[in-house]
């Protein structure tokens, strides 16, 4: 019986092969576990278990190399750490056995880095993992990890910890799917570094039972659990002739017939400008600042600021450099910033993005000083928006401080649909639009983002949020304004070539969705990618507008969309 | 007992990498070596899970005391490391 699962797709490629799961169950101690009365002998087989699994750790760690050496170094440390022998030392002592002293002692850590920032959060995963290690070794059970198969399969986890995937043979494993995780996890990394496709953020995938048939697609996020006869054929030359076009693109952005669509990078900061580069970005379309104000008790001071937005800057000589200020609120609160919305009751539509700012000017006027000063002396073309803009009167008032701070083009994001509707009189006050889709849609839907259960709501194909698309574009082309889209529908190759004919005049994406948005324009003509926009504005909703877009677009057949 | 106060500057803080090379090279030491936050309670140097504990973030001041004859040497070393960008 075929069964379909959808998660996120964040290395593309098709793989088909038996599901084999991860070892992760180690056994638990018994919380009254007491060892046989000889405390010392008990000491040194947990010193003995703990310095093992270090040496363990730093093999793997030698053995991988790059990033994931790093974390596995890190992780030998936290087994032959001093203070946690100390503390399980004295346990035994007490009378617990050695694996029982070894659980609780981490736990201690554990709540100490679960409860101390995003970032340690992060790092429980890699304590649990140790612990995990140590207790196996001392109970005698398989140590967590990667199954042993002599058929490739598609491993499915949870979550993959960096040992998990040090230990792994990239010849026996064709796809990786999880249940947790993002586009950033350790799984989406390694799977990316190794090019194998991946499926992370899906639920129910996991639950499949051990050696059932699974055909992962990367590129999509579908994983289906055994397939009918053909699907997998389908499937698989969809994938490769995706990579082969991908691969056989370049240059900038274009339709068939040489209309111009510049294709730009979504960053969150200049570490993202190698991948950015990498994937053939003409400039940067959204260039998030939040990374500069995030988990600090003050401001970035001037200096900071002008180098991180200098360096992204530099990296594109002659191109465009588009700096989204600020965009906190409720939901993302700052440390520095007085708490004044933070216990709205419905943060998406609280005092966020330029709302915020509107309130704390001394903020946005220091961020856009900045930004003026690191545009002198480089050669690139800086764009400064304001996220959150809901009539002409937000858009006047920003482009006021913006030309006071000396920064030269000042534009907007259009994620509310009143902005959308009225752009026409917002366009009087600003250079440029980008049309950030995921919160348009959120709000045009009055669906939250990051509900379960919505996702018909969180469609950017919704044709409502096509129809704001159209408008916004319409009213910059009248106004001799650019209007760009940042998020994820700028990612879809389909919806790219519709957003095309719809107006919109650049795209801007993750670094690693331009090559197959490139290769998808360069086989659409203009004339086709309006007659797809109008075909998808006609239809009644976002299943039908897709596949009324498709019929609009055959050149793209050959790349499986 | 010898005593220096440092700025972090690692984009990272006293997390990662500098953390393991911090860690590492306190544990070389025969005597005890300590590092605090500010003026808060000093943890064991030698101890990757006290160190990261103390979530030392770019721009917080640390201070770091060791013992022993080596202490100036060991201390020059962790400095370093903490000031190194």
């Amino acid at each position: 019986m075929p069964q379909r699962f959808k998660g996120a797709g964040v290395s593309p490629g098709a793989g088909y092969g038996p599901a084999k799961r991860l070892v992760r169950d180690v056994p638990r101690p018994d919380p009254d576990a007491r060892h046989g009365g000889d405390a010392a002998a008990e000491a040194e087989r947990a010193a003995a278990a703990m310095e093992e699994t270090a040496r363990a750790l730093g093999e793997l760690g030698e053995r991988a190399g790059g990033d994931a050496a790093e974390v596995l170094n890190a992780q030998a440390l936290m087994a032959r750490d001093p203070a946690l022998a100390e503390d399980v030392r004295k346990r035994v002592g007490e009378g617990a056995s050695a694996a029982r002293a070894v659980s609780e002692a981490m736990a201690v850590y554990r709540e100490m880095l679960a409860g101390a920032g995003e970032y340690l959060a992060a790092r429980v995963a890699d304590l649990d993992d140790v612990r995990d290690r140590i207790v196996a070794r001392l109970m005698g059970a398989p140590m967590p990890g990667v199954p042993d198969s002599d058929v490739p399969f598609v491993l499915v986890a949870e979550d993959l910890a960096p040992a998990d995937t040090a230990a792994l043979d990239p010849r026996r494993v064709v796809a990786f799917v999880t249940r947790e995780g993002g586009p950033t996890s350790h799984t989406a990394i390694l799977a990316r570094s190794l090019g194998l496709p991946a499926v992370v953020a899906c639920p129910g995938a996991d639950t499949v039972a051990e050696g059932t048939m699974l055909l992962v697609d990367g590129a999509t996020g579908e994983v289906a659990a055994d397939p009918e006869p053909g699907v997998v054929e389908t499937v698989t030359a969809a994938a490769q002739a995706r990579a082969a076009a991908a691969a056989g693109a370049g240059g900038p952005g274009r339709t068939a017939d040489g209309h111009e669509v510049p294709l730009l990078a979504n960053i969150g900061g200049p570490k993202d400008l190698p991948a950015a580069l990498e994937h053939g970005a003409e400039g940067v379309g959204l260039y998030r600042t939040e990374f500069l104000f995030l988990d600090r008790a003050d401001a970035p001071g001037h200096a900071e600021q002008v180098a991180a937005y200098r360096a992204v800057l530099e990296a594109f000589p002659g191109g465009r450099v588009v700096v989204r200020t600020l965009d906190a609120g409720a939901d993302k609160p700052l440390e520095f910033l007085p708490p004044g919305g933070r216990d709205e009751p419905n943060p998406a539509l609280g005092e966020r993005g330029l709302r915020m700012m509107r309130r704390l000017p001394e903020t946005l006027d220091a961020q856009l000083a900045a930004l003026a000063e690191a545009e002198r002396d480089t050669d690139a073309h800086l764009q400064v928006m304001a996220p959150m803009v809901t009539d002409a009167a937000d858009a006047e008032w920003f482009a006021a401080a913006a030309a006071k701070a000396g920064v030269q083009h000042a534009g907007v994001m259009i994620e509310v649909p009143a902005a959308a509707l009225r752009a026409r009189h917002i366009a009087e006050h600003v250079d440029f639009f980008s049309i950030g889709t995921n919160d348009l849609t959120q709000y045009t839907c009055a669906a939250d983002r990051e509900t379960g259960g919505l996702g018909r709501f969180q469609d950017p194909w919704q044709p409502a949020v096509l129809d704001l698309v159209a408008a916004s574009a319409a009213s910059a082309a009248d106004a001799g304004r650019t209007c760009g889209v940042c998020g994820e529908a700028a990612a879809d190759p389909l919806l790219a070539c519709v957003l095309t004919g719809l107006g919109v005049t650049s795209l801007s994406m993750g670094p690693s969705a331009l090559p197959l948005v490139r290769a998808a324009l360069a086989r659409a003509e203009l004339a086709q990618c309006r007659a797809a926009a109008e075909a998808a504005r006609a239809a009644r909703g976002p299943e039908e507008a897709r596949t009324a877009a498709a019929e609009r677009l055959p050149g793209l057949a050959e790349l499986g969309l | 007992m010898a005593q220096r106060r440092v700025t972090v500057q690692s984009e990272v803080g006293l997390h990662a990498r500098p953390a393991a090379l911090f860690v590492e090279a306190a544990a070389k030491a025969g005597g005890e070596v300590t590092v605090a936050k500010g003026e808060g309670t000093p943890v064991s140097a030698k101890s990757i899970l006290a160190v990261m504990g103390l979530d030392v973030r770019k721009g917080d001041e640390i201070v770091i005391s060791a013992e022993g004859d080596d202490a100036d040497a060991l201390l020059d070393r962790l400095v370093e490391i903490a000031e190194a960008g």
